[in-house]
């Protein structure tokens, strides 16, 4: 029993980390730009296809693991020059669509560059599963876990020790004052993009081994990840963190204990209790109208 | 008028390109797009090369072959629009397409009324039981998959299974065939685990599964990457019970995807996979070797079933209508239904006014995978 | 108000004249969709552009209309007309019964709140086959009034024609009405409107309900005219697409939903010409305009047009 309880513990902890690294990106952009990025996903897609991609043109991992970080980082500055700057002073829900339109060229463009297969990616070291407790794992889920714990902590650092971190926390609380103090929110809004863009990617790379990865991956991660990211409260990295590893743990105990073919649905019931007791999700920003 | 507009300029084109000559019209909607993608990408790849290679070869009937492809992104409701459109703006003679069950129902009234004769490359049994009169198909229908799978278990002496099956509509139409031919077949089902469309982890449902007692064979019934991730997942749990999948998984790129994991897994298939190992007597051997050559010199990826599905529904058009001698909607109707021992990838056909299928459980060989390729169970 | 009248009288002139163009079968079931889901967007509109609340979940209302008519017919023998009007007032209550504590959330929370109140609904409906036959939908007997089955698209078009005239006059009403005064105030300033005397979570709920009421309704007509239904029209991918037409068409202007559903239903049957670029094209589409014309087209060009400042 407490094995079966383990493996599920398991599973959840590994899925939860990728939603975790989604969310992270959603908070970041949201931060600085107010704007929910549904492109989100597209990132974790362009990250994995990517790899591969590079992978099987004879690129040594190590390689086509930054390479792929760098092209969906530079997608995600690309977004924003191109797409989110010129539609600046649109409305909150304006710039929403602009990054859903965004999504679907991206998809479209993974198409053509590439093809719509579904592909594997090598596992980093090895596929043999790891006994632990009566439950096994992956090793790559030991990648998922052991990277996102890297990210967290580097990216406590980045906002709590870096002067670009800080003046994107800046940003985040307060735009004008920001502005004030001599920080370019230009260039904090186009860093928030491409930090979020490498993100996604990276969590794209380290699922792809256990999930593959394929041109419409993005769409269901990106959901998930969104919806962690509101769980744990829209903005606050903490939150991220917790509302990712929450919903993973909550779909795995929930197909395990409850119902398999209704396990998305208790998720979603659940994120709607917590929001109707703590209307700013987990760890969110208790804010107040300015009237 | 910006909708006018964009109607008439759409119009110019299509009738611009028909004047030309009066070629024999063939209408398809395919999921090209969406999560069905890997069934439609084939098949419109199949159609297109055929197409090509019959004009190539003087057409039929003396005719020219104009093929009009939509994609449908297996939306039921985008199919019953582009339905509409082949019937009513195209002017279409002979419909083979719908890559998906959902695609094929939603339309089946709207060829009924229209009477348009139409092959769908659907796998779910309701498209053709109870019969319609203009709706046949070309894949074997899940329930004979079921039935396939059933009986080799049954000769591995597994009689207790555990299920686990997928959200969409080819996985819960053949688990629902699976649960109701079990008994016939002293198959008890002791699980029955669901996953969703785009799950990442099935270790919880499984790891259910294998504290099940008395569970003697784990059935997968899915699609996409999902059954990959489940057969991955198997191994890693270490479950010993041997693992069969459905043919929906039957094509290389599952064992690409399944890696190691893949090893001993069984499913039924057509003989297209093991096109290279049929004896020289298999009466398809001729026919699948040459539609593999083909399609792999032409696109330079590996073959599938699903592609297969479409030279069948083409094939078997140009047949109903070289035997009618000419695109008379019902004529070619009929000659679809009098239509037998038609070899094709998927089988032998032998339509009948009962049977819009025509083919038997003999089509689908039992495969294990051995050394990430397919081998015949004996 | 006169220029309620002119914008209905526009909409009804187009109704009417737009068969001229139509030349075939084909073309009025396109008509039809649009019709559809101009519907649905110009209650979304309500809700969205007049009382600035985001809902990312009524492809959910739009299922369960469409959903109880199936049911309701094909499985317990209802007639139609009974069925479908059951099936609204259903959705009406069950909005009503949700919008209260979901309505109290905001923005992005709200979008959260929303959208997982749909997709429970589309698992809900994709998994219970027994009454739903699962994701490869079920048939829906046609509508049928007073003995007589309404049946073929050039019928269809009248019908839907005039449900939309009746679904933007009353919608152009309510906007006038002191309701919707109120609810412009609410978009303004939730807390300012308050102040006033508004009674905002009131009136919030109850804009909330007529919008669903407006996405059931052409539901449960979308089931009746396709005579199938699937729950791909269900999807958060529907509810997204519903929104967009709202955005793209122009918030706070009812004809603006109209022609927001309008382009984006023709569109994807225009762009089958660019064959695998297809979704690039419609992805950049969508990007230039909601750019370049980030109020959404009608208010946009209307501003161009005349020159002068949009008013609110």
């Amino acid at each position: 029993m407490s094995a079966q309880f383990l493996q599920f513990l398991l599973a959840g902890l590994t899925v939860g980390a990728i939603y975790a690294l989604v969310a992270l990106g959603f908070s970041i952009i949201y931060n600085a730009s107010q704007v929910i990025n549904f492109a989100q996903g597209e990132f974790v897609m362009i990250g994995g296809m990517c790899t591969v991609w590079l992978a099987n043109a004879g690129w040594p991992l190590p390689a086509a693991i930054a390479a792929a970080v760098l092209v969906a980082a530079a997608v995600g500055l690309a977004l924003e020059k191109l797409a989110v700057e010129p539609a600046r002073g649109a409305s909150v829900v304006t710039l929403i669509i602009i990054t859903i339109g965004a999504s679907i060229l991206l998809r479209g463009l993974a198409t053509i560059v590439w093809d719509k297969n579904i592909h594997p990616l090598k596992a980093f070291s090895g596929e043999a599963p790891i006994q632990l407790g009566g439950a096994t794992l992956l090793p790559q889920s030991l990648w998922v876990l052991g990277v996102t714990v890297v990210i967290v902590l580097l990216l406590s650092w980045f906002f709590g020790r870096t002067l670009l971190g800080k003046a994107l926390l800046a940003t985040s609380h307060n735009r004008l004052a920001a502005q004030l103090v001599g920080i370019n929110v230009r260039h904090v809004l186009l860093a928030s993009f491409g930090l979020s863009a490498a993100l996604g990617a990276v969590a794209g790379i380290l699922v792809a081994p256990i999930t593959f990865t394929a041109w419409d991956v993005g769409v269901m991660l990106g959901l998930k990840g969104f919806a962690a990211a509101i769980l744990g409260g829209m903005g606050s990295g903490p939150g991220a963190v917790l509302g990712g590893l929450v919903l993973g743990i909550v779909e795995a105990m929930g197909a395990g204990y409850v119902s398999s073919a209704y396990k998305d649905a208790i998720a979603f019931v659940i994120i709607l209790a917590v929001l109707f007791f703590l209307p700013s999700g987990l760890l969110g920003r208790r804010s107040s109208d300015r009237v | 008028m910006k909708f006018r507009s964009m109607l008439a300029a759409l119009a110019v084109l299509v009738l611009g390109a028909a004047q030309a000559q009066e070629p024999i019209r063939i209408g398809s909607f395919l999921a090209v797009t969406g999560g069905a993608a890997f069934l439609g990408d084939p098949e419109q790849k199949t159609l297109e090369l055929y197409v090509e290679r019959l004009n190539a070869a003087g057409g039929v009937l003396g005719r020219k072959l104009q093929l009009i492809v939509y994609d449908s992104a297996g939306d039921a409701e985008k199919a019953r629009t582009f339905a509409k459109r082949l019937i009513e703006q195209d002017k279409v003679d002979v419909i083979v397409g719908g890559s998906t069950t959902g695609e094929t129902m939603a339309m089946v009234p709207l060829v009924e009324a229209a009477g348009v004769p139409f092959i769908s490359l659907a796998g779910a049994v309701v498209i053709v039981e109870p019969v319609k009169k203009w709706v046949f198909k070309t894949p074997h229908s899940d329930r004979q998959a079921c039935e396939r799978i059933f009986v080799d278990m049954k000769a591995r002496g597994a009689t207790k299974v555990a299920l686990i099956s997928g959200a969409g509509g080819f996985d819960k139409s053949m688990r629902a065939q699976c649960l109701q031919v079990a008994k016939n077949h002293g198959i008890e089902i002791v699980a029955d685990e669901a996953y969703g469309t785009g799950d990442t982890d099935m270790t919880a449902q499984l790891t259910k599964i294998k504290n099940t007692p008395g569970v003697q064979a784990v059935l997968n019934v899915g699609f996409g990457q999902s059954p990959a991730i489940v057969t991955k997942n198997h191994k890693q749990l270490g479950i010993s019970q041997p693992l069969y999948q459905s043919h929906g998984v039957a094509s290389k790129a599952f064992i690409k995807l399944a890696g190691d994991a893949a090893e001993g897994v069984r499913l039924p298939a057509a003989a297209l996979l093991v096109a290279e190992t049929l004896p020289d007597s298999d009466p398809q051997k001729k026919v699948v070797l040459g539609y593999k050559r083909e399609y792999e010199a032409r696109f330079k990826s590996e073959i599938s079933t699903f592609g297969g599905h479409a030279w069948d529904g083409l094939m078997l058009a140009v047949e109903a209508i070289r035997k009618a001698g000419s695109t008379d909607k019902a004529k070619v109707r009929d000659a679809l239904e009098s239509i037998r021992g038609f070899v094709g990838i998927d089988g032998v056909f032998n339509m009948s006014a009962t049977d819009h299928v025509g083919l038997d459980i003999s089509g689908l060989r039992m495969l294990e995978i051995r050394k990430g390729d397919w081998t015949l169970v004996k | 108000m006169s220029g309620r009248t002119a914008s209905l009288a526009t909409l009804a002139g187009i109704v009417l004249l737009l068969p001229l163009a139509l030349q075939n079968n084909y073309y009025y079931e396109v008509a039809i969709q649009v019709g559809l889901n101009a519907i649905v967007c110009v209650g979304l509109n309500l809700l969205i552009g007049y009382a600035g609340q985001i809902s990312l979940g009524h492809a959910g209302f739009f299922g369960l209309g469409a959903y109880g008519s199936a049911i309701l017919t094909a499985r317990y023998g209802w007639p139609p007309l009974a069925a479908l009007a059951s099936a609204t007032a259903g959705v009406a209550v069950l909005a009503y019964l949700i919008g209260r504590p979901i309505l109290r959330l905001r923005g992005h929370y709200l979008a959260m709140a929303t959208l997982g109140m749909g997709i429970i609904i589309s698992i809900v409906i994709a998994t219970e086959d027994r009454l739903t036959g699962g994701p490869d939908g079920m048939p829906v007997p046609a509508l049928a009034a007073f003995g007589a089955a309404l049946s073929g698209e050039r019928v269809w078009y009248w019908v839907v024609g005039a449900t939309l005239l009746a679904a933007v006059w009353l919608a152009l009403n309510l906007v006038d009405s002191p309701h919707g005064r109120a609810l412009r105030a609410l978009h303004g300033s939730e807390v300012g409107a308050e102040v006033t005397g508004i009674d905002s979570a009131r009136h919030k709920v109850k804009v909330f309900v007529i919008s669903a009421v407006y996405a059931a309704l052409a539901g449960s007509l979308t089931a009746h005219y396709a005579g199938f239904v699937t729950p791909a029209k269900v999807t958060f991918f529907h509810s997204i697409e519903l929104v967009t037409m709202v955005v793209f068409g122009g918030m706070a202007s009812t004809f603006g939903a109209v022609v927001g559903a309008a382009v984006l239903t023709v569109l994807p049957q225009a762009l089958t010409v660019f064959k695998e670029y297809e979704m690039v094209v419609f992805g950049a589409v969508m990007m230039l305009t909601m750019i370049f014309m980030p109020r959404g087209l009608v208010p946009t060009l209307a501003l161009t047009l005349s020159g002068r400042r949009l008013p609110r």
